[in-house]
């Protein structure tokens, strides 16, 4: 067999070449992104974590903070606070949560589910800002700042995060099982309650605790609902409770290096609480996941 | 109409009472937790307007024009803020756009095996920390380190542009809060796109390699026009979070109701105006106006968020929200 020439050289010309390097830029341009992303996170993680560490000691966890212009204290009396908000919140959006992703997935036609599902995420869009300023004309502007209307406005924070966690879980659900179960004269009801939504239960778990971590870092609402300052440690929710979101922020708006170095506390607590239950979601998820054999 | 499905109790009539019982209130429940979300977000509408009325009713639409917010002679416009909104965004989605979809690019095609995971967590992360805690290390460390190093340097080399001016003493202003919005905006769009991008069939991608396309040139022919419309959305729901924060930017942004064309200058965006005021607001037209101000950002969130997820539906049946 002869030697057969190929019509156009094989070798590299000027064109492929500069092909080749502008895919080596991109290329180049992909890694650089990648790894700023990731620096920027590290040096927000360390930055606060550096300054936070004078502040941290066991005074800065069981006591509440000193009264004006005298040094020491802690934000014993806001951990206290933000989980009595963030709890009382969870309250009332995760059953109304569940409910509407039973309803959207179990008996809804899609006509109708899919303005629902619109309003969800519309909701989850709306700037929170606004969910503080109705609740605050909704609540605080006859009853005064409590936890309850703090705890009010978190739950609409969390209301479509678990609406959709809770939904895309219930799709996950083999149809041989729902099937099954009717086939069996199960009636609806029972089959939702007894047989679907047990096989749920960490996906929505998953999404609980993603809606946790999210409501607990959110300020906004907070402002308008339960800002009133209160240092003393107290469990009355229908009074404004100091919490850890609103600590941070007016600490940090003022000029003086105690109560930075108190802010910046507050915030390695508050970040770590987040960053550790988006972590231990992600692998609730994985786990459910593969329960469900996907 | 009733909310109860008479055919369907009808058919199942042979049922033990409890049963029927059972299934009606489920659906009933579940029904009205629903129609509460939908109540809900008509209530958030229908309130703010509400609170906003004595000064809608007061200016009319020449607030949204009106340059001056002056408390003290009880002259109240938006404009400023409407500026400082557009502008923020503007820097942060000018930043975060590329960068964002050079990540995702980069987690879709480029990332070895063992590192694509972690980094699509940790870039996941950035999104979780939570805005009060990125607006005290961005008045703490990023903003000196703006005021220091990049602001005069940017202002010596591209003075020139009116963008670029007298650097801030403090380090707080538009630009820093621009920056700050890049870091919230980026983990949004990039986690967006890089589903849209693993959705690309893989027989357009390899084709478009075994005709000797580089892979750049795959990106660029196939996967990036593939994903318009989506990417269009993601960058569109990363302008809701931006249009819409008010913590962080509030720390950051300094404080201003001076329209300026220098970057570096102090301003207030909507929702930062609102978040700064509301407590020492005097009179009650001045509370009335902060409101007329949250009137506004509703009206603009909402838009910005239906306009998402219209286009995410019209052009792409397959997916619903992020």
């Amino acid at each position: 067999m002869s030697a057969v020439t190929p019509p156009i050289s094989l070798r590299a010309s000027g064109g492929l070449r500069r092909r080749r390097l502008v895919n080596k830029l991109m290329e180049g341009v992909g890694w650089t992104s990648a790894l700023l992303a990731v620096a920027v996170l590290f040096v927000v993680i360390v930055s606060v974590a550096v300054r936070a560490w004078p502040a941290l000691s066991w005074d800065f966890f069981t006591k509440p903070p000193a009264l004006f212009g005298q040094p020491g204290g802690g934000i014993s009396s806001a951990i206290v606070g933000s989980l009595l908000i963030v709890a009382i919140a969870t309250a009332i959006a995760l059953p109304i949560g569940i409910l509407i992703a039973i309803y959207l997935t179990e008996f809804a036609p899609r006509s109708v589910a899919r303005p629902i599902q619109l309003v969800l995420d519309v909701l989850n869009g709306l700037p929170t800002i606004i969910t503080g300023i109705f609740v605050f004309g909704v609540v605080v502007i006859d009853h005064g700042q409590s936890a309850y209307a703090a705890g009010f406005a978190l739950s609409i924070v969390m209301l479509p995060l678990v609406a959709r966690a809770a939904q895309e879980t219930l799709l996950l659900v083999p149809s041989a099982l729902r099937e099954g179960s009717l086939a069996l004269g199960v009636s609806r009801w029972r089959s939702v309650v007894g047989v679907i939504l047990p096989t749920t239960f960490g996906g929505v778990l998953t999404g609980a605790i993603l809606a946790v971590a999210r409501a607990a870092g959110e300020t906004a609402p907070l402002l308008f609902t339960c800002s009133i300052f209160n240092p003393a440690v107290s469990t009355d929710v229908t009074h404004a409770l100091p919490n850890i979101p609103v600590l941070i922020f007016t600490y940090s708006e003022q000029p003086d290096q105690a109560l930075h170095e108190q802010a910046w506390g507050a915030a390695l607590v508050l970040m770590m609480f987040v960053l550790v239950s988006s972590l231990l979601a992600k692998a609730l998820l994985a786990r459910s996941r593969r329960k469900l054999g996907r | 109409m009733s909310a109860v499905p008479t055919d369907y109790s009808l058919r199942s009539s042979r049922r033990r009472l409890g049963d029927r019982i059972g299934d009606v209130a489920l659906r009933g429940t579940t029904l009205i937790a629903a129609l509460a979300a939908v109540a809900l977000l008509g209530a958030i509408v229908w309130k703010v307007l509400a609170l906003a009325w004595p000064s809608i009713t007061h200016y009319g639409l020449s607030f949204v024009t009106g340059e001056t917010w002056d408390p003290v002679k009880k002259v109240f416009g938006a404009l400023p803020f409407i500026y400082g909104t557009a502008m923020s965004s503007l820097i942060a989605l000018v930043i975060a756009t590329p960068l964002a979809i050079a990540i995702a690019l980069w987690l879709s095609e480029l990332a070895p095996g063992g590192v694509r995971g972690v980094v699509g967590s940790l870039v996941e992360m950035l999104a979780a920390i939570p805005s009060v805690v990125l607006g005290l290390w961005g008045i703490l460390v990023l903003g000196p380190f703006l005021a220091n190093h990049l602001e005069p340097w940017l202002h010596d080399k591209l003075g020139f542009i009116p963008l670029f001016g007298e650097p801030s003493p403090t380090g707080t202003g538009l630009f820093t809060a621009g920056l700050i919005l890049t870091i919230m905006v980026v983990p949004i769009i990039a986690s967006i796109c890089r589903e849209l991008f693993l959705q690309v069939p893989d027989e357009l991608e390899e084709g478009a390699l075994a005709l000797g396309a580089t892979r750049w040139e795959m990106v660029r022919g196939v996967i990036l026009p593939s994903t318009r419309t989506g990417i269009a959305a993601a960058i569109i729901l990363g302008l809701g979070r931006a249009l819409g924060e008010a913590i962080a930017v509030t720390q950051v942004i300094g404080g201003g109701t001076m329209i300026s064309s220098n970057l570096f200058a102090p301003i207030d965006t909507l929702a930062s105006k609102i978040a700064a005021s509301y407590q020492g607001a005097g009179s009650g037209l001045e509370t009335a106006s902060l409101l007329y101000l949250a009137a506004i950002l509703l009206v603009i969130g909402l838009l910005t968020n239906l306009a998402a997820q219209v286009i995410v539906r019209v052009f792409d049946p397959l997916k619903g929200a992020h």
